[in-house]
């Protein structure tokens, strides 16, 4: 049975949402609908002159090889950021859920990266494996292996997921912690009782209890991996080398912010958004079917 | 009336807060709002300057304002400015100088604004290698020259000893280059050569330094329709090199920005091709004898070594403010370029005097014998006078252009592409975005902005 709460009064609901739907319509939907509105004109950088193009930024980008190869760059970026920061973090939990003594101590640590803001965490990434002062480099070199991300564009994408993961595994460590703390302990004891050992209770009742969890992080992570990791990259690869780390948020953000092209930056924005519904609607009609609440 | 009770010890706040904005509230002071990127001992010398401007008179008082980055100090104006709020004067650094040009009813052309206000700036006295760049085709300056410097380079002299190499005498030619860096790489040195901003030292430098043009229509300052062409057959040649050094250990590439400086200061490589203006800080920091040198030419291309390029900055000033404030700003720029102010803020900050005159103060003062890096980088400016394809590039869009150029030189040095290809690419891509900045000036804006100066200096002459 849902339970409902009618309001007597007939504007008083409208009052309370009021302030939650006008910073919603001015910090959301009106840039969002001037986004789309530049993905249309052509302008300069000062705004003297404006021209209506229609679908020509569009037909620009798709022309654009270096466009369509940042599709799969970024794919590759998301996938790694999710699953890998969903993975380590799901492991850190369960890690941590077990731990008797100064389990407080460790929960904080594990959740201070948090409070790092994306470009510090690329700045502080970047130094630890730059090429030449890098300490991780140094040690790298010691082993007998050539680091140097700034030739190699797989090694630069290695370390871009790297900050962007360490960023988010505090988040994702958080959610699962709560979700694994929901789990019936009698669950887990009754398992144990009829000879279920820690991996078998693992996969066939903690994982599927936690699966509303993970479902939730792996829209959230994705978004981030879209949406929110531009500062890592600028602070670190600037997208490259040779665009090897070009990845659509981030070349929306060179090419409108640092070029000051706003039409195209806008029409990539436009695509971004709709890439990004498309995703989380295949996710809630699709993967939300194997999740059990 | 409502009456709003204001605390006392808020009200006193406010009052001091209020007298602290304003100390010289008794006379119109007309305050000038001047942004720029310049941070650090850089900022701290530019502050000085301001300081001793708003000293020497007491109608107008410049407020600098260091917003970050030359590209965030040039994004906040284009932003501010749009609103209607942009500051009097900017500092522009060279990629955004065409988008500056291009936006004609946004800025006021310096040579105008000093015809209109009686002021003077003797537009001769710019070295000809530094006027063409801010000048229009008519040679009317349009910014103010301000922060200037070219590519050199710079050498380890203990290094050089060390692999038996004369300390005196550095490579001159790129052909020269081989040979003393296979004697430091016999001597142990894992990184011989790399270089800063390679677009702008290895392709922009190289074309003026070989007198060979950048793109069509005089590298863009005669047309919006200018192409690129950067990709010749020095060019190719040029880069194949490059990447042959680089994949044998001859060539150490070190990312677009300043990282390659920061590695010969530590000792880690023994030669950088490096702005002059870094000259200061090298000597503050590097724990090592140096030495600098003219950038590496080729001898068998006729006429090289030409002349080099400058990188820096111009003051530019907005439009839409009131003449008063006007007649500021061209009383401060007019004082900015006087010999004296000018010999001095290249002496304390290591960039290139702009004028003839503030050299020869400087060459007087005997300041180039205890720093001879400075004088090299005017040297190489004053080498020949500029010609069509050597006065500057000035194309839209130039810093996704060179966004471009770094990438697909990227994909070069380790072997991935061919040079040719590479250059090929990086042409056809950079095309598509001049050809997107002609379609967005179209409306009337050349740049060339007419010379309407009827009190004006005279065009400085321009060699074609």
């Amino acid at each position: 049975m849902e339970k409902r709460v009618v309001f007597r009064s007939a504007w008083l609901p409208y009052a309370l949402l009021a302030p939650q739907i006008a910073i919603t319509i001015v910090f959301f939907f009106w840039p969002a609908v001037q986004a789309v509105w530049f993905a249309f004109q052509l302008q300069d950088a000062f705004g003297l002159h404006t021209e209506f193009v229609g679908l020509q930024n569009f037909e620009a980008l798709f022309a654009d090889e270096h466009y369509l190869g940042s599709f799969r760059t970024t794919a590759v970026f998301s996938v790694l950021v999710a699953f890998s920061g969903i993975a380590i973090s799901l492991l850190l939990a369960t890690m941590a859920d077990r731990v008797l003594r100064g389990a407080l101590a460790y929960k904080t640590l594990l959740i201070w990266p948090y409070a790092v803001a994306p470009a510090i965490a690329g700045v502080l990434w970047a130094f630890m494996f730059a090429p030449s002062i890098g300490i991780v480099t140094y040690v790298l070199k010691g082993m007998g292996v050539d680091w140097n991300w700034i030739i190699q564009g797989d090694q630069a994408m290695l370390l871009v997921v790297m900050a962007s993961v360490w960023k988010q595994i505090s988040y994702n460590f958080l959610f699962f912690l709560a979700g694994l703390q929901s789990i019936p302990k009698s669950l887990i004891e009754a398992a144990a009782i009829d000879g279920a050992g820690p991996a078998r209770r693992f996969w066939t009742i903690v994982f599927p209890l936690l699966s509303p969890t993970t479902f939730f992080l792996l829209v959230v992570n994705i978004v981030y991996a879209f949406f929110d990791t531009f500062g890592v990259i600028d602070a670190t690869t600037q997208g490259g080398p040779a665009q090897a780390t070009q990845i659509l948020v981030y070349k929306v953000y060179y090419d409108g912010v640092k070029a000051a092209d706003l039409g195209g930056s806008s029409a990539q924005s436009v695509i971004l958004m709709f890439i990004v519904i498309t995703l989380t609607v295949i996710q809630f009609r699709f993967v939300e079917r194997k999740v059990q609440y | 009336m409502i009456r709003v009770p204001v605390p006392m010890p808020i009200a006193a706040l406010l009052m001091v807060f209020l007298f602290t904005l304003h100390p010289g509230t008794s006379h119109a002071q007309q305050e000038i709002r001047f942004w720029h990127g310049m941070g650090g001992a850089l900022g701290i010398e530019l502050d000085a300057l301001l300081q001793r401007f708003n000293d020497s008179q007491k109608d107008f008082r410049i407020a600098g304002e260091h917003k970050g980055s030359y590209e965030d100090t040039m994004i906040g104006a284009l932003a501010a400015q749009r609103a209607g709020d942009g500051p009097h004067l900017v500092q522009v650094y060279e990629v955004g100088t065409a988008h500056m040009m291009a936006a004609k009813s946004a800025v006021r052309p310096l040579a105008q604004l000093l015809a209109e206000n009686g002021e003077r700036i003797e537009t001769k006295s710019f070295l000809p290698a530094v006027a063409g760049y801010f000048a229009d085709g008519a040679g009317q300056l349009l910014a103010l020259p301000f922060n200037v410097s070219t590519p050199i380079l710079f050498y380890n002299k203990d290094a050089f000893r060390k692999a038996k190499l004369d300390p005196e005498k550095p490579p001159k030619t790129w052909y020269e280059m081989p040979k003393a860096m296979g004697e430091l790489v016999t001597a142990g040195y894992e990184c011989v050569y790399t270089t800063v901003w390679p677009s702008w030292v290895l392709i922009e430098n190289m074309s003026t330094w070989h007198n060979q043009d950048f793109a069509t229509r005089e590298n863009g300052l005669g047309g919006l329709d200018a192409k690129l062409i950067f990709n010749t057959h020095l060019m190719v040649r040029h880069v194949s090199m490059l990447s042959s050094w680089s994949r044998s250990g001859y060539f150490t590439y070190s990312g677009r920005r300043i990282e390659g400086e920061r590695r010969f200061a530590k000792g880690e490589c023994a030669m950088v091709t490096a702005a002059s203006s870094s000259y200061a800080d090298l000597r503050r920091e590097a724990k090592f004898d140096f030495g600098v040198a003219q950038l590496p030419h080729y001898d068998d291309i006729r006429g090289a070594p030409h002349h080099s390029m400058i990188g820096g900055a111009g003051l530019w000033v907005l439009a839409g403010k009131k003449t008063a404030e006007y007649r500021g700003v061209a009383k401060f720029l007019a004082w900015l370029a006087r010999p004296e102010v000018q010999a001095e803020w290249h002496q304390r900050t290591g960039y290139v005097p702009v004028t003839r005159a503030a050299f020869d103060l400087t060459a007087k003062s005997g300041f180039y014998k205890d720093h001879p890096g400075h004088e090299i980088a005017i040297r190489q400016l004053l080498l020949n006078q500029p010609t069509r394809e050597s006065r500057g590039i000035r194309l839209g869009e130039f810093q996704q252009i060179r966004t471009i150029l770094e990438e697909e030189l990227e994909s070069v040095w380790d072997g991935r592409v061919a040079p040719k290809l590479a250059l090929d690419r990086a042409a056809e891509r950079g095309d598509l975005l001049l050809r997107k900045f002609e379609r967005e000036h179209r409306a009337g804006a050349e740049p060339g902005v007419p010379a309407r100066t009827p009190r004006g200096p005279k065009p400085a002459p321009n060699a074609k």
